[in-house]
């Protein structure tokens, strides 16, 4: 399978040609840069979307198991670029269940995205910039799924980072956009610092930045088998148990700054002043998703070494899920809903790692459950996210603003965009038949397994997900509609470079939910995405735990119809009284509970005030003063004595003369 | 035959006389003249002593005749320098030649 390599090369060689070469041709006058630009990358990401495909295909369909029933571990790349000693970086291609499954979803949502920007980015400056950052990312992300070692991981998540930053700050013309490019760069790089200590621990311990201890890669057949070596020798020797923990939580706080888990989620909403189809592929489905992958590539050793701190996962998590769910609930500019509600669903996916309990006797598999449910529903969301999104994209370029107030009654004038965003509503809802019922099904089930109250918990903030996301749908295609700003300007529906890639997503959504479903009742063994994915590896069929696949349908019913009650109709006297009962509760939601202004006192008023100005006296004062003082002396000084170059002839040979006779009469006596 | 005493005398009083004019006089081309006058003074020098100590030899007055070329040449640089000057201040004065300084 060493064509897997192209997987990466192609989209690098896109980003190079739309990014260095001029695609104007000289002296015609012809613009036609955007479009040229926007088929290369889209034609690259085809084929890498093929590609990725058949790498699935042959992974899951023709590779042969192993005696226990697991995928085994391919290696079909692998180069040491930089040894150092024992310890060295390997750059290379590691294909396993999750790292294919994450490049179908990259290749796939990117591939949407590249079209869907055809119409969305239509006559914008610097379409050609556009598509060079869009094929930057995609290499990068597939890169870091695909690594072979933490630390090639670290170096693609660095450049996911940068292609983050570039297309967040797209529109480099407007203050809002340079601020959260920036904010995002930041608060990012604040958590990948931890990333990195907690990487050079464990390299350092371990003796390996492998994802198992100390493996080793092996060659038959023409394809390389990764070999885990015993972790008995590398741990005990090392006595490694005790900082394992340590480097672990580390390198999860680097996950959460990239996933946007509570308190380093500031910069996602924000970065919603990207262009939309940036917000699909990266904030929604890809990019933020790379802590979960994270823990979960990380996650034998979690779950080996230091299972007590998985407890901070799901902490961390279960907050986030609802904190998100409930600023969700107060806003009005429709990309931060979608914003918000991606943190709160990678939350959900966070604590589905966190409950997954390690599996003893016949149980092995499903204690398991948290790890596919995890992964499923990464799978599943970044499907009808994507759709959400891009949905959200068709409807500001027809009414040109974020804020649902200029929206409402849409649902008239855009049918293909209202049909698909109702379906991904219903999936992110857990309505069963849509994929989101799957997945999500699956995390409550686990977290109920884990502790009742986790699992009320989360059906808790599920049903939260349900009611803002048809408050969402409910303020944009239906209520009151904006007749003033309809009339002035009438909205359309989008192209078909823009519908066509809502209509496979939600195909995608629906086609999963309806199969998987099914699947999960009826116990189909093919239908199950444990037979793909599981915490051990070993195959396993989805059985949907009655009790809980009721409740939370029932709860997800009900709250889409406290919505439906609520937000339905032109005139919406529930929610002005709500509004009236608790003003200062949806202020503090709205301003998302004046976390931005809480970040803005830690570093304005403490850190900068109270460390960073005393530290910046010392260094104009101390450091400065005594380089300004050497200076200041060495004028005086030559001030003092410098009379004596007068420029007078005699004088100096009148010096001269008296310098010779000194001489004369040193030798003589 | 003159005693070498005296030729020495003769010299050592060009020579201080030079020095006596070049740390004086304030003309440029006084201060040549002074210079050529040390000049000459340690050619007699080398002539003198090249008859005391090597009858025979003439390495002494190669000497004199080299340094006596070698002022030649420096007077026509010294003399160049002197119009340059002269075009810059209208004057050759070497009190009003202080700028060469900080």
């Amino acid at each position: 399978m060493s064509y897997t390599l192209f997987i990466l090369l192609l989209p690098l060689i896109s980003f190079l040609l739309i990014g260095i070469v001029d695609l104007d041709i000289p002296k015609t006058g012809k613009v036609w840069s955007h479009k040229v630009a926007g088929l290369i990358g889209t034609a690259s990401l085809g084929i890498v979307t093929i590609l990725s495909y058949t790498t699935a295909y042959q992974y899951f369909f023709c590779t042969p198991r192993l005696s226990d029933g697991t995928l085994p571990t391919l290696v079909p790349y692998n180069t040491t670029w930089l040894p150092l000693g024992d310890l060295h970086f390997d750059l290379g291609i590691l294909l396993d269940p999750i790292s294919v499954m994450m490049l179908i979803v990259i290749s796939t949502v990117s591939l949407m995205v590249h079209i869907y920007s055809f119409g969305y980015m239509h006559g914008e400056r610097g379409f050609q910039r556009y598509y060079a950052y869009l094929s930057l990312f995609t290499m990068s992300m597939l890169g870091l799924v695909v690594a072979t070692n933490i630390f090639q991981m670290y170096l693609f998540w660095e450049l996911v980072g940068v292609s983050s930053y570039l297309l967040i700050g797209f529109y480099y013309t407007t203050a809002p956009a340079i601020a959260a490019s920036k904010k995002a760069f930041i608060v990012t790089r604040f958590a990948d610092m931890f990333f990195l200590v907690g990487i050079l621990i464990f390299g350092y311990y371990t003796q390996s930045f492998n994802f198992s201890f100390a493996g080793t890669v092996e060659y038959a057949d023409n394809v390389a088998h990764f070999i885990p070596c015993n972790p008995e020798t590398a741990l005990v020797k090392n006595a490694a148990m005790t900082v394992l923990p340590i480097s672990l939580v580390l390198m999860f706080i680097g996950g959460a700054g990239k996933s946007a888990m509570f308190p380093l989620h500031i910069w996602l909403p924000d970065a919603m002043e990207g262009p939309t189809p940036v917000s699909a592929l990266i904030h929604a489905a890809t990019m933020v998703v790379a802590g979960v992958f994270q823990i979960a590539r990380m996650f034998p050793i979690w779950i080996e070494y230091a299972p007590q701190s998985l407890s901070i996962v799901v902490w961390v998590g279960a907050f986030t899920a609802f904190y998100a769910a409930a600023v969700a609930c107060a806003q009005s500019d429709i990309k931060r809903v979608l914003a918000f509600s991606t943190i709160s669903q990678i939350a959900f996916m966070m604590v589905a790692l966190g409950v997954c309990l390690p599996g003893h006797g016949e149980h092995l598999n499903h204690s398991g459950l948290g790890y596919m449910a995890s992964m499923f529903h990464l799978f599943t969301h970044a499907m009808f996210k994507a759709c959400l999104f891009l949905g959200a994209g068709c409807i500001i370029h027809a009414v040109h603003s974020n804020e649902m107030a200029l929206m409402g009654g849409l649902r008239k004038y855009m049918p293909i965009t209202h049909w698909t965003f109702l379906i991904s509503c219903l999936a992110i809802a857990g309505i069963p038949f849509f994929s989101g019922f799957s997945s999500k099904d699956e995390i409550v089930t686990a977290c109920f397994q884990y502790s009742p109250w986790c699992g009320a918990w989360m059906t808790m903030v599920a049903a939260m997900t349900a009611f803002y996301m048809f408050r969402l749908y409910y303020g944009i295609f239906w209520g009151t509609e904006n007749k003033e700003a309809h009339a002035h300007h009438t909205p359309h529906e989008a192209p078909w470079t823009m519908t066509l890639p809502l209509v496979v997503l939600s195909v995608i959504t629906v086609g999963t939910g309806v199969v998987t479903t099914l699947g999960g009742f009826l116990h189909w063994e093919w239908a199950s995405f444990g037979s793909i994915v599981s915490a051990s590896g070993i195959p396993y069929t989805v059985h949907f735990d009655p009790v809980v696949a009721s409740v939370s349908t029932v709860v997800a019913v009900c709250s889409i119809l406290l919505a439906t009650w609520i937000y339905k109709d032109e005139k919406q006297p529930i929610a002005d009284k709500m509004y009236a009962a608790a003003p200062r509760l949806h202020r503090w939601a709205y301003k998302r509970f004046y976390m931005d202004e809480v970040y803005q006192f830690v570093t304005h008023r403490i850190i900068f005030a109270r460390v960073s100005r005393p530290i910046a006296w010392f260094d104009r004062h101390v450091i400065d003063g005594f380089f300004d003082f050497l200076a200041w002396g060495t004028h005086k000084t030559s001030a003092l004595i410098k009379g004596f170059q007068s420029g007078s002839v005699q004088t100096y040979a009148f010096w001269f003369f008296l310098g010779t006779l000194l001489l004369l009469l040193i030798m003589l006596f | 035959m003159i005693s070498i005493d005296f030729i020495l005398l003769v010299s050592t009083l060009m020579m201080f006389a030079g020095v006596y004019g070049f740390l004086t006089r304030k003309s440029t081309l006084a201060i040549l003249l002074s210079i050529e006058l040390m000049l000459n003074a340690a050619n007699i020098n080398f002539a003198v002593f090249n008859n005391l100590l090597f009858p025979n030899g003439h390495e002494g007055v190669f000497f004199a005749i080299f340094a006596i070329a070698i002022a030649a040449a420096e007077s026509a640089i010294a003399i160049a320098i002197m119009i340059n000057i002269y075009r810059q201040l209208q004057n050759i004065s070497v009190d009003k030649l202080t700028k060469m300084k900080w």
